[in-house]
């Protein structure tokens, strides 16, 4: 049997406001335990929660970057539950009314080697408060309760159940993960517990329209153990099915060391939380006033910036999405772009795209911390448009200039010069090699001549190999045409 | 037993000095057997007298500077031991004080000590309390009223001049009532909640008691400050209750709910009320008849809402960071589980039930949005009332305070009592208490009767006006009980 998957995933984000959501305390990452919670977060008799403006203030960033509507009167609930790290009995949370509400998400999603664009619709996101930590380790028979993360704003960002595979899901974890620190809303550090992913995964057999009984993995937090844990579940729902049995609605997690999800309570056991509306919190009422005011001052969203890109500098629709995936990413093509001219645009994205990509990737390093600096690679785009090196020797220089991790701004003349990489484009030294080679191939000179038109490659590729790579490609073409005649 | 505003003069015209005042209360705390008090710390209480003094030398005293006060033991104090009356924070010590607390000490007041209270402001007569019942010094036989029974009791049995009170559901105006003195609770937002330990928080508010409506006013005026730490403390200038005291009441538009006068109503309450009334009209007041249909419905609506925030509210006690903790348990449940069984009373326990079986799955749809909606109704039927008239009066309670133990196993009866208080509270808006007369006791003992006077919202000081008028034309309010 055929099977569909369907993903909806629910990431909590953590804001980067320097406070808590309802206390006065830091929000700061490593603190000895306990030293970053004052008396609301350890829940004191008496105390009361206060909201943290900028929490709000980056739950209107998002929701408008990702054409949401802002609830104008939001509320806050009270999720009631026992545990030892979390200090109210409850935590509290945006249950029936978010502030955020819809909203679209696009992003680019690699298949077999294609590429398509793809939209994940967004149910909601919600404001919350963190809970603490519980320490089990280094406590014999006991536990250790840190509460410095209790009370840390995050923003529960919920979609449809729009995602057909694993690797749609990681790219769409990607694409939020990119808006959010593009926004400046989160850290994106996601070893610290800033970007956390919650995935509900179902199947059904292929043309089925209901929804199969989905199983939720709770807090995978790298791309990585998301895409694991949700091949794993997929196989696992597939398999269990196949032999005749039925999925359980349940919540599970996922175990990187032996890569397996496994049973954390069903849904039988599944908490009654008492949700009501806290009355220490009046509705949260947004004006419209407040949302224009952090409309006027949000960074240029990716959105607009691809518009933009492709108007401007007639990239297509593609190249531009790639591009504004992430904002260093853009400010490294627009800078790239001001040093060469804009007729290197198209040219600067391929060389993004490709070569600077797949080196980054593979030393697992952002845009911005690139050694190969956005004018630095500027001039080499310049001395492959005006014939210096040809593209395919302009690798080889970008390979060294990576090396190099020199700041001058001529390194890639200096490479070319150094390395003698220069083209060769002076038609007697040309025509020199070309003679040679048509004397040391005769055959495939007589081939050519005789209709054979994959003969004229072969010697194309002589030549090149002769002129070590150097040899203008269109002067060459044209003056083997010449000699064959 | 001199009121707030008589000891205010004579501290300030240097007649009797601030530790002198202390050390006199803190004497007749000592020797008093109404179980009011909770904790005292006499060491404290003299220092901040001295600190008091001092200030008076200089002559930079205000108003309140100098004078004692008690604070419920709802309130979180430093200094003093903070328990809600239960097990659960017996010995609890807040490392900082209520807004309430704080505003009263910048005010120069001495703290006497903290104040007996049902547990966690449940209850109607102060029986509920982990540290025992308190007395109500009219007649020691009778039930103080609650949950602020021990500042009802330590005012009127002149163990202090001024006393903090909150109220949910009525608990600063019955034991107001009860005890024959005088107590407000100010409109909903309109003082800090921060620093009170919290009952059921869409509905508690904290306010004076004390013997007159002059003494109410001083101190309301000292303990409603905007507190940025709580959200719901509705931001207002300042305002001096004490301006509009002397205002004629000529031409006063008295609404008369009749809904507060039918079958439930004690004889010797309704007629005391009734010549509480003729003295209003004596003073050129009329009555007008309302209606406040909503009425008999506070009582459901109330015992929805108010034991559904409580259960909420209480969940923080759970044995983990501080309070109770029972000695031997078997794992995480089972502390939970005995640290709460053993740490809370019968009647905290019975609201929690309560709450948690309204805001369970299934059953909250039937219970708290139903609850809510009655909330609104009750709120437009006052402001309907108050299209004909500008205070609504009738009484607080419907009978005097009763025996010590004769409503302890019947929790029904109890609730029932708090008929002409909960809808107040529900609206969010202020209710007075003054005393207006005695009714009989058991033996023929006299136990005082108290008037309800209601206002529109953040009309507290036409509240104290009308009161300070009564109070001026009749002298039940300097009545004291023979101790």
């Amino acid at each position: 049997m055929q099977w569909d998957v369907v993903i909806g995933l629910e990431t909590h984000t953590q804001l980067t406001t320097e406070s808590k959501i309802f206390s006065g305390a830091a929000t700061a990452f490593g603190a000895e335990p306990n030293t970053q919670a004052c008396p609301v977060d350890l829940a004191l008799p008496g105390v009361l929660p206060v909201l943290n403006k900028g929490a709000v203030e980056r739950a209107i960033q998002f929701g408008l970057a990702i054409g949401a509507t802002i609830a104008p009167r939001s509320i806050f609930a009270r999720k009631n539950y026992f545990y030892p790290d979390l200090p109210k009995g409850y935590q509290i949370s945006q249950y029936e009314i978010p502030v955020v509400q819809g909203g679209t998400l696009s992003f680019v999603l690699e298949k077999d080697g294609q590429s398509e664009v793809k939209t994940v619709h967004l149910t909601r996101a919600h404001l919350e408060e963190d809970a603490g930590k519980s320490l089990h380790e280094d406590y014999h028979g006991m536990t250790g309760i840190d509460l410095n993360r209790a009370g840390t704003p995050l923003l529960e960002i919920v979609t449809e159940p729009d995602m057909r595979s694993a690797a749609e899901a990681v790219a769409y974890a990607k694409a939020l993960h990119s808006l959010v620190v593009w926004l400046g809303v989160c850290d994106g550090n996601m070893q610290e517990g800033s970007f956390r992913c919650d995935a509900n995964v179902s199947v059904r057999p292929v043309g089925q329209n209901e929804f199969g009984t989905r199983c939720e993995i709770k807090n995978l937090n790298s791309f990585r153990f998301l895409e694991e844990a949700i091949n794993y579940e997929v196989r696992r729902q597939i398999e269990l099915i196949e032999d005749g049995g039925t999925v359980v609605q349940e919540t599970r997690l996922y175990d990187p060391d032996k890569k397996e999800t496994r049973s954390m309570r069903s849904k039988e056991d599944a908490m009654d939380y008492r949700y009501f509306p806290d009355p220490d919190l009046p509705p949260l009422v947004i004006a419209q006033a407040w949302i224009d005011r952090v409309k006027a001052s949000l960074p240029e969203l990716p959105g607009a910036m691809r518009e933009r890109f492709i108007s401007d500098y007639q990239l297509p629709e593609y190249d531009a999405m790639v591009l504004t995936q992430s904002k260093a990413m853009a400010a490294y093509f627009e800078a790239v772009v001001g040093a060469a001219g804009k007729e290197q645009a198209k040219p600067a994205a391929n060389w993004l795209m490709g070569d600077v990509s797949s080196t980054i990737n593979r030393e697992g390093i952002d845009i911005a911390a690139s050694p190969v600096s956005a004018e630095q690679l500027s001039l080499l785009l310049k001395r492959i448009a005006d014939g210096t090196i040809s593209n395919k020797i302009a690798k080889e220089v970008f390979a060294a200039m990576w090396d190099a991790k020199s700041s001058s701004v001529a390194l890639a003349d200096e490479i070319i010069e150094s390395k003698g990489l220069k083209q060769i484009s002076d038609s007697g030294a040309l025509e020199k090699i070309v003679d040679e080679v048509l004397a040391a191939n005769a055959k495939s000179v007589e081939e050519y001549k005789a209709g054979k038109e994959k003969a004229f490659n072969a010697l194309i590729g002589q030549v090149m190999k002769a002129s070590k790579g150097k040899a203008n490609p269109a002067q060459l073409t044209e003056l083997l045409k010449q000699k064959l005649g | 037993m001199q009121t707030l505003k008589q000891l205010s003069t004579l501290l300030k015209s240097r007649q009797r000095s601030a530790t002198e005042l202390a050390q006199s209360y803190l004497d007749r705390i000592a020797s008093s057997d109404l179980n009011a008090f909770i904790s005292v710390n006499p060491e404290q209480t003299l220092a901040q007298a001295k600190q008091a003094d001092a200030v008076l030398a200089r002559g930079d005293g205000g108003d309140l500077t100098g004078v004692p006060i008690a604070h419920k033991d709802i309130f979180v104090t430093r200094g003093w031991p903070s328990t809600a009356g239960s097990k659960m924070l017996s010995g609890y010590n807040s490392p900082f004080d209520a807004s309430v607390v704080e505003q009263f000490r910048a005010a120069g007041m001495v703290t006497l000590g903290k104040l007996n209270c049902d547990e966690f402001a449940m209850g109607s007569s102060n029986e509920n309390s982990f540290f025992g019942p308190v007395k109500n010094p009219w007649d020691k036989q009778a039930v103080p009223g609650g949950s602020s029974g021990g500042s009802g009791a330590a005012v009127a049995g002149g163990l202090t001049p001024a006393a903090t009170g909150t109220d949910t559901g009525g608990s600063i105006r019955q034991p107001a009532a009860l005890c024959g003195i005088t107590g407000i609770k100010p409109t909903y937002g309109r003082v800090s909640r921060y620093g009170m330990i919290a009952f059921a928080s869409s509905l508690d508010q904290s306010g004076p008691m004390a013997w007159t409506a002059e003494d109410c006013a001083l101190m309301l005026s000292a303990m409603t400050a905007h507190d940025p730490r709580d959200a719901t403390c509705i931001e207002r200038d300042p305002e001096d209750f004490s301006r509009h005291l002397a205002d004629s009441i000529k031409g006063l538009r008295i609404g008369i709910p009749k809904e507060y006068f039918g079958d439930g109503l004690a004889d010797d309450v309704r007629s005391a009320i009734e010549t509480a009334l003729q003295t209003f009209e004596q003073l050129g007041a009329t009555r007008v008849e309302v209606s406040l249909p909503k009425t008999s419905l506070s009582i459901p609506a109330y015992y929805v809402i108010a034991p559904a925030e409580a259960s909420s509210n209480l969940s923080r006690f759970d044995g983990v960071r501080y309070g109770h903790r029972a000695e031997n348990y078997t794992d995480l449940g089972d502390m939970y589980r005995k640290s709460r069984a053993e740490g809370f009373g019968d009647e905290v326990k019975r609201r929690i039930l309560i709450g948690t079986y309204v805001l369970s799955h299934g059953y909250y749809d039937a219970y708290y949005p139903a609850a809510q909606k009655i909330r609104r109704l009750i709120a437009q039927d006052f402001q309907q009332a108050f299209a004909n008239c500008d205070v609504i009066m009738g009484p607080v309670a419907p009978s005097v305070a009763w025996d010590l133990g004769a409503r302890v196993n019947d929790p029904v009866a109890n609730y029932l009592a708090d008929i002409y208080t909960l809808s107040t509270s529900l609206a969010g808006l202020p209710g007075m208490s003054i005393p207006c007369g005695f009714g009989q006791g058991e033996k023929n003992s006299r136990r005082p009767v108290g008037l309800q006077l209601i206002g529109n919202y953040f009309g507290e000081a036409k509240l104290l006006n009308v009161a300070h008028q009564f109070q001026l034309a009749t002298d039940w309010h300097t009545r004291r009980p023979s101790s």
